[in-house]
């Protein structure tokens, strides 16, 4: 059995941690086919629970700032380890996404295809709207989502 | 000239929080040592103000993704204390597994992913897992156990939702209580051995003679319940906590620090827990304790993380236990009318006692909230601990004393987030 799962991850309350929900809600509009939308936060060694090995998974995330605000990237964690490429998503949990899934990964739990969508984030207070920067990133990954599900066949 | 070192962490990594360590010697002694907490102030207990007593399990579980059970067990525990009522039967010991399940989840994911790296000699669990992924995995088959519990009867995993004061919104099935303890036979043989991995580990010789504080219960290892001691003769009820605990600010950090008024410094957490309570432990628990040689006697933190090991088996143990005893609650809650009155109460987070006051008005408004954290209460003994551990080991070139200062400060399990109503490391050698 395989599925496609996209996941947003962040507190909807805090700010442009509300990054991952938000295309989570974007794409729930008019949801892509066959594709499963869910939402985490908190415990991210939780997700290795949340795919199977033959799953294609999409992870959607806010980055700590580094470069210019709503900055999109894409990342293939599949292929490479990413913990330098992850090291800025933005947790004050102590178990970042990067760790959790170098964790999949040393375990051999990885599913067969896992892309990271991140966006630099401005603010992450508790209580305030997303950025207008991260806003608008929120519009292009869902776009970039459902250009990588036309693009890609049906899982194998 | 006397040569000045100073060892600074800017960010701790591996505890739960913001925080830094900053130590001074100069030439052969340790001058200061500061453990400090600058995530900000939370204001927990001013957003409680005004709200209705029935609220604050719900806010207060927002204190801590880690341990929002201990917060909550406190709060109704206090709030029932001021309105007269006892919950006991079937939804005591309800609180007592949901309980059980926090202790697993904040023990395992301490044990294997924060504390375990350090005397392994690796910087994370991900370095484990390269060279053996049986024992990751068997931390996280534990630790999904524990989590197993908390989703059940809290509602969901983090800042669980069910639990009011008086008792529960929902009682989970006789189906869902059976799925449950299936999983927790396997969990009992993961934390058996777990004891038996974490007890061969190598622990620095290191002891300090502390002021252990607990709760103490005439016949079970304390979660909800029983009489504030310590190994130095206290012995009060929880609603004599302030005339015998005071709270200080000091500059360093945006933690308060707590006192014993009488004799100041003092430990909480499951190093004082076993001391004082050996004799409460279950059969399995006391005898995988003696197995190991953990000796009640232990004065070591290096070792609380066989102490945390022996009590995830008394977790799971008692867990079973009461699985296997439950009779259905009448009602999910009691009923609790509110009355203008304060109320105190004690339990056992996994790092150590939590005390909730609070003022409540007839209508049941709260006018005043007090939450004093283990975190904050150990912040004075890891300093302590600090300057005592760094003193004979001067001659360790500045990497090494920075790893085993870090090392010192996880033995306590740190929730910085929870104090902060706290870690980086800075040693200045002068």
């Amino acid at each position: 059995m395989s599925a496609i799962k996209i996941i947003g991850i962040g507190n909807p309350d805090r700010g442009d941690d509300a990054l991952g929900p938000a295309v989570i809600a974007a794409l729930a509009a008019d949801p892509p086919v066959a594709a499963e939308l869910s939402t985490a936060s908190g415990d991210m060694l939780a997700l290795l629970d949340r795919w199977s090995p033959n799953d294609r998974v999409f992870l959607v995330d806010a980055i700590a700032p580094g470069q210019a605000p709503g900055t999109v990237v894409r990342l293939d964690a599949g292929r490479e380890v990413l913990v330098h490429a992850l090291a800025n998503f933005a947790s004050s949990h102590m178990f970042n996404l990067a760790e959790a899934i170098e964790l999949g990964r040393a375990l051999g739990r990885l599913p067969a295809e896992l892309i990271v969508y991140g966006a630099e984030g401005a603010c992450f207070e508790p209580g305030s709207a997303l950025s207008p920067a991260t806003a608008a990133a929120v519009a292009e990954i869902a776009d970039r989502l459902r250009e990588d599900l036309r693009t890609c066949t049906k899982p194998h | 000239m006397t040569e000045r070192r100073r060892i600074k962490v800017d960010y701790m990594a591996r505890v739960e929080g913001e925080g830094a360590l900053d130590v001074v010697i100069d030439g052969n002694r340790v001058t200061d040592v500061k453990l400090k907490i600058f995530e900000p102030p939370r204001f927990f207990e001013a957003f409680l103000q005004g709200r209705h007593f029935t609220e604050t399990p719900d806010i207060t579980a927002r204190i801590c993704g880690i341990c929002p059970v201990a917060y909550q067990m406190s709060a109704v525990h206090a709030l029932e204390n001021a309105c007269g009522v006892v919950i006991d039967g079937p939804l005591r010991a309800l609180r007592r597994l949901l309980y059980c399940g926090e202790w697993i989840e904040s023990h395992v994911l301490h044990i294997y992913m924060l504390h375990a790296p350090d005397f392994l000699g690796v910087h994370n669990v991900v370095e484990i897992a390269q060279t053996q992924p049986a024992i990751v995995e068997r931390g996280l088959r534990l630790k999904k156990a524990g989590n197993a519990i908390v989703a059940l009867l809290g509602g969901r995993e983090i800042h669980p939702i069910n639990v009011r004061v008086g008792g529960f919104y929902k009682i989970p099935s006789r189906a869902e209580f059976d799925k449950l303890a299936a999983t927790l036979e396997v969990a009992r043989e993961d934390a058996l051995a777990t004891v038996a991995w974490v007890a061969g580990f190598d622990f620095p010789d290191f002891t300090r003679d502390y002021e252990l504080v607990a709760l103490r219960h005439p016949d079970e290892y304390p979660f909800n319940e029983g009489r504030i001691v310590s190994n130095r003769g206290l012995d009060i009820a929880q609603t004599d906590y302030h005339a015998h605990f005071e709270e200080c600010h000091v500059e360093h950090s945006t933690a308060l620090h707590c006192r014993l008024r009488a004799r100041g410094n003092y430990h909480v957490g499951p190093l004082a827990r076993f001391a004082l309570n050996h004799d409460r432990l279950g059969a399995l628990a006391r005898a995988t304790a003696n197995a190991v040689g953990l000796d009640p006697d232990c004065r070591n933190p290096f070792k609380s993380i066989v102490v945390r090991a022996v009590e995830v088996v008394e977790a799971v143990d008692e867990a079973l236990r009461i699985l296997r005893t439950l009779e259905f609650p009448d009602a999910p809650s009691m009923p609790v009318e509110p009355r203008a009155a304060t109320g105190l109460a004690a339990t056992e987070a996994p790092r150590g006692l939590l005390h909730h006051t609070y003022r409540i008005s007839a209508d049941g408004l709260i006018e005043h909230a007090q939450i004093i954290p283990p975190t904050s209460q150990n912040q004075a003994s890891i300093e302590d601990d600090l300057g005592a551990f760094i003193a004979p080991r001067l001659g360790l070139d500045d990497d090494t004393l920075q790893w085993q200062c870090e090392q010192a400060v996880r033995n306590y399990d740190p929730c910085i987030s929870c104090s902060t109503h706290f870690l980086k490391l800075n040693v200045t050698r002068r």
